[in-house]
């Protein structure tokens, strides 16, 4: 018979014990290992919008866009005209001047912000186990998002060279 | 070939000589019995099996000769049923179609249950969650109008199109292998998508609008990360990841 157990073998389960059990009402049902989340008995009430569609259609269509923003950026401020050391107040003034780098510059900040943003939304909903906590840390990086993109948008558009 | 003979071929000699092999084997499996230690606890087993014999044959000589308080699920033991689905050396497999032979003997065999469900006992996992999904899809023909008074006519390309979702037998291998699933049991995970997808794209069925409705919600297809370990894990070697993107497809097509 090997079901003798060392101690070396117990190995502590990751998942809590929560002692809700099944919820049957049987007493032995408590003691079971649930995972972290469990499907809920009564399935959640649909909300019959395409948020999520266009949440997933978002990512992939901004992803494409900012890849050739983000590069021409890192193209225009790193490796031209001398790389970084070229970058000053009189650089970017000079760039801002023109409608069609506020344009680039308003466009990837949106694009970026909200790709990102939505990026967390997920780690959020897959990682946050309570639903509390979920509330919270999403209110949070609304605030943050909502806040940075703003204030950017504020700035690219109220920027005056003659500060 | 043609005449039946008694006589042994040589290539027949060769395989029974070399044929009964027997090597000792460590099965280490995740045991969990709340009645005797309140945390699941690693046991390890030594047999002397012949390597081509499948894992499950391990499992039932455990459980006859050396513990019998060892247990898990097994109905058909051929790989239709899908009771035995269980995750062996950290991939989700049917233990009744792995052979010991292809999950290197020579290190323990580690045996656990399947991951993101209740373990009760063992191996043994409350599958009812997993059904829960599975029954949301509505996984059964839904037509309008009359029933017609002859069968359902139907070409073969348009059943070859939903061919390879029909082969699931709802194992729960792909679904307790995905991340999204072990994170949020909420999410319908890949068995259900498969089983919504194998009605949505039969032309004998109109129901198809409902299903991709309730496969759009927030719990629905756009969760899905492609990981593609539900389709790695398959036993039926299904296609998981292929069908969740051809309903992601129909649903983007459809709605635009």
């Amino acid at each position: 018979m090997s079901t003798e157990i060392s101690d070396a073998l117990v190995v502590p389960s990751k998942q809590a014990h929560t002692g809700k059990g099944l919820g049957t009402g049987n007493p032995a049902d408590a003691f079971v290992i649930e995972p972290p989340r469990k499907r809920t008995a009564k399935t959640p009430r649909r909300t019959r919008t395409n948020f999520e569609m266009l949440a997933w259609l978002f990512m992939r269509l901004s992803g494409v866009v900012l890849t050739a923003l983000i590069l021409g950026h890192l193209i225009i401020m790193l490796v031209l005209d001398g790389g970084v050391s070229k970058i000053g107040f009189a650089f970017v003034a000079g760039r801002w001047a023109s409608p069609f780098w506020q344009g680039w510059d308003l466009l990837m900040l949106w694009l970026a912000m909200l790709h990102g943003a939505n990026g967390m939304r997920q780690v959020i909903n897959d990682y946050a186990e309570k639903d509390s906590t979920r509330l919270w840390l999403k209110g949070l990086m609304g605030t943050a998002t909502v806040f940075t993109v703003l204030l950017g948008t504020l700035v690219i558009f109220t920027f005056d060279p003659n500060i | 070939m043609s005449t039946p003979t008694v006589e042994h071929s040589a290539a027949l000699d060769a395989v029974e000589a070399g044929g009964t092999q027997l090597i000792t084997v460590t099965f280490r499996i995740r045991r969990f019995n709340p009645e005797e230690h309140p945390e699941p606890v690693w046991v390890d087993y030594q047999l002397v099996m012949d390597p081509k014999e499948r894992v499950l044959d391990a499992l039932n000589k455990i459980k006859w000769e050396q513990d019998g308080t060892l247990t898990y699920r097994r109905s058909c033991a051929h790989g239709i049923c899908g009771s035995d689905a269980m995750r062996i050396n950290g991939r989700n497999r049917l233990a009744c179609k792995t052979l010991i032979k292809d999950v290197n003997p020579e290190k323990p065999i580690t045996i656990e249950a399947i991951k993101g469900l209740t373990v009760l006992k063992d191996l043994v996992v409350d599958m009812d969650p997993f059904f829960q999904a599975y029954k949301d899809v509505m996984p059964f023909l839904i037509t309008k109008g009359n029933d017609p008074t002859r069968e359902r006519l139907q070409s073969a390309e348009d059943r070859e199109r939903f061919d390879d979702t029909t082969k699931c037998i709802l194992c729960a291998a792909c679904t307790s292998s995905c991340p999204v699933f072990w994170n949020d049991g909420q999410y319908f995970g890949p068995a259900a998508i498969v089983n919504a997808h194998r009605f949505i794209f039969d032309s004998r069925d109109e129901g198809a609008e409902q299903r991709l409705e309730i496969l759009n919600d927030r719990e629905g297809v756009w969760r899905c990360r492609t990981t593609f370990n539900c389709s790695e894990a398959c036993p039926r070697g299904i296609e998981v990841t292929k069908a969740i993107q051809e309903v992601k497809r129909a649903l983007v097509t459809r709605r635009f």
